[in-house]
């Protein structure tokens, strides 16, 4: 075991992609990535996340210290993991963005499923917000158009950066960009032209969604997966006219927030970790869920069970941890 | 008659025994549930508020236990309130549901309509009946807010998790049973002495207070609001109400009964920012949040989508924010509402207050 290095993990199971990162126990947070993985979530939490921790294991040289889980998927993560830490994935990238630069004053992230506006003063998160019940500025609807117009979606960006004249795209709602888009291909301009547009109206749909009467002071991150895009990149550069710049390890902030997180809680509280171990992988996990009958609150459940043994549920408002399915 | 009415949050427990009072036969519907939002939705217009397609589902929830007669306020001002009683009873009848629809509001001039209803409210009730009715729901609304309020001050301290919300429904069932104001005088203490037990008094670390500001159905309804002040109490944190039902009915029913309710107060807390009442309590949201900024950590404001009134708090709270110091988080509910979206925004927020307090208390950063 000696010769293994002290690492933390950091899990962020968002609903496109989960995320892992090692964290060098002895290093600062920025530069202490020392391996990292980007896996399709593929509406399969539990298999994706095996999956990960498979390819840990394989590299057969870390020794994990602590694990900590964020995302969508953090509390089945963190339950199957016995993870240190389960946070939101706001405070997750914060803390990340912090970690690369202190002075970090305005996070903007794009997920698959979410966008976030993160504004700290100080280092400290003093506002967010979240894109609400809309699908339009997050990274699926690039994706689903990227898909439709046969463009592998890491070359979307540097296509639109070859447009001279983007057209004008109606972004306030999915659906409608794409009849728009449609049409605009209809009447013959050209790929690359559409393809612009259509970032800036991402664009144009954020700022005005999310950033409504906040300030949005430099330095300015840029982080999640969509900031691969250097079409988005751009927009958002020559729209907020202030630099924006791309962590080293954008596509894993979230990941990477929460090993950290995780390391200086058990740090601070000079705690053993409760991580499982990667023995993990080779568990059967079953989840089910029910409505439960015990009392009118009728709480939809959700249970989780490691090798026929039951682990833990959610979703009850009374606070029961057990299983209460009768059926079960 | 056998009356149905909808919920809002445990005033029906209140209702039961008024309803008693005038002599007719409460058919309380099911807490509101998931099939409760389904079914007032397929029947409503898909537009409307939150608060308009539970209402709805409520109401066909009680006409199925039996009820004959449905109950439902009434109201006139900007909001929409106004005019959801006529709608609903519009909706009920194409429905074919042989149900008596009375709408409770003051009355505006039509006395008539005013005197034929009020039959109808008090057919068969005794004059010492009622007396003793009235007086009964009247103390049950006052122990069920301060047994609430007790609650809401606990549950962040409980020992163990989950114990403060059990309890208190036990006790809200024997409140609901109670037949006499002595009843209800010991249940207060009861229910205020098991509080104290569960609280955990060893660990006196620092509680965060939040108010809770918005549309006061949303505000109340813990169905509507995803259980806000549960979830807020198991993260630790005091959840403050700013809307007591208890002052709503005093002000819009008694004394704007006998014209002598006015808003003076609000105006004056939310003065630089609104200076008229813009229905609901859009008003409400900002003169509380600019009044209460002082002795709270932090203010939450909730309404379900397009609810005029608060979206007009919605655009005038962020400069409250700045100007008062203030964090104030807007959360936005309708039947689509995602629960993890929700939780991830609520913990966001709350970690945002813990780190602001303990960058107050020795200026080191904890991330």
């Amino acid at each position: 075991m000696s010769g293994r290095k002290k690492v933390y993990l950091g899990v962020d199971v968002g609903s496109v992609s989960t995320n892992f990162v090692l964290l060098d126990a002895g290093r600062t947070a920025s530069d202490g990535v020392v391996w990292k993985k980007y896996l399709r979530t593929n509406g399969a939490p539990v298999e994706t996340l095996k999956k990960g921790l498979a390819a840990i294991e394989q590299e057969g040289k870390w020794e994990i210290q602590g694990a900590g889980t964020t995302g969508s998927g953090r509390a089945l993560a963190g339950a199957m993991l016995n993870a240190d830490v389960v946070k939101n994935e706001i405070t997750a990238h914060a803390a990340a963005a912090l970690s690369e630069n202190p002075e970090v004053a305005t996070i903007i992230e794009i997920g698959g499923q979410d966008s976030k506006l993160i504004i700290l003063r100080d280092g400290v998160v003093v506002d967010f917000a979240m894109n609400t019940v809309c699908a339009a500025g997050t990274g699926s609807f690039l994706d689903q158009q990227a898909g439709r117009l046969n463009i592998p979606i890491d070359r979307f960006g540097a296509l639109a950066l070859q447009s001279t004249s983007p057209v004008r795209i109606a972004g306030r709602c999915t659906v409608f960009a794409e009849s728009d888009m449609i049409h605009k291909q209809q009447l013959g301009h050209r790929t690359c032209d559409i393809v612009a547009g259509l970032c800036a109206s991402m664009v144009r749909n954020y700022l005005s969604n999310l950033a409504k009467g906040k300030e949005l002071k430099p330095p300015i991150f840029f982080q999640g997966g969509v900031a691969a895009n250097v079409g988005m990149q751009r927009f958002f550069a020559d729209t907020l006219r202030l630099p924006i710049l791309i962590p080293r390890h954008f596509d894993v902030m979230g990941a990477i927030g929460i090993a950290q997180i995780a390391r200086e809680t058990l740090e601070s509280q000079g705690k053993q970790s409760g991580f499982v171990g990667l023995d993990v992988l080779h568990s059967e996990f079953v989840n089910e869920g029910y409505v439960c009958q015990l009392c009118p609150n009728q709480c939809e459940i959700v249970e989780i069970w490691r090798d026929g043994v039951f682990l833990a549920s959610w979703g009850s408002r009374c606070g029961r941890q057990g299983q209460y399915n009768a059926s079960g | 008659m056998r009356v149905t009415f909808p919920h809002l949050g445990n005033a029906y427990i209140a209702i039961e025994a008024l309803l008693q009072g005038l002599g007719h036969e409460p058919v309380t519907p099911p807490l509101s549930t998931k099939r409760t939002i389904e079914w007032g939705s397929r029947y409503s217009p898909e537009d409307i508020c939150l608060p308009f397609k539970t209402i709805l589902g409520n109401m066909l929830e009680g006409i199925e236990l039996g009820a004959d007669s449905v109950y439902m306020l009434g109201g006139w001002g900007p909001c929409r309130l106004g005019y959801y009683a006529e709608i609903q009873r519009i909706i009920l009848l194409d429905l074919g549901k042989q149900v008596e629809f009375v709408t409770l509001e003051v009355p505006r001039g039509n006395w008539g309509l005013a005197r034929e209803r009020l039959r109808s409210i008090f057919g068969s009730a005794r004059i010492r009946h009622l007396f003793r009715g009235c007086q009964l729901a009247w103390a049950k609304l006052s122990v069920l807010e301060e047994v609430e309020n007790l609650s809401l001050q606990a549950r962040p301290r409980e020992k163990e998790r989950g114990s403060v919300s059990r309890f208190l429904e036990g006790q809200l069932q024997k409140i609901r049973l109670a037949q006499s104001v002595k009843t209800l005088r010991e249940l207060k203490e009861e229910t205020e002495a098991g509080l104290q037990d569960l609280m955990d008094r060893v660990s006196s670390h620092a509680v965060l207070r939040v108010g809770i500001v918005g549309e006061i159905y949303t505000v109340v309804e813990p169905f509507v609001n995803l259980r806000l002040e549960e979830r807020l109490g198991s993260l630790g944190v005091e959840a403050v109400r700013t809307i007591s039902l208890k002052e709503w009915i005093e002000d819009h029913v008694f004394k704007n009964a006998l014209g002598l309710y006015n808003q003076n107060s609000l105006l004056r807390s939310a003065a630089g920012y609104l200076h008229s009442f813009v229905g609901g309590h859009g008003l409400e949201s900002v003169a509380r949040s600019a009044e209460l900024s002082g002795c709270l950590d932090g203010i939450i404001h909730i309404y379900p989508l397009a609810c005029m009134p608060e979206i007009m708090a919605h655009g005038i709270l962020p400069q409250v924010s700045a100007d008062k110091q203030i964090p104030i988080l807007s959360l936005v509910v309708d039947e689509h509402a995602g629960e993890t979206g929700f939780q991830t925004r609520l913990e966001a927020f709350v970690d945002l207050l813990q780190r602001r307090i303990y960058q107050c208390q020795d200026g080191r950063k904890y991330i």
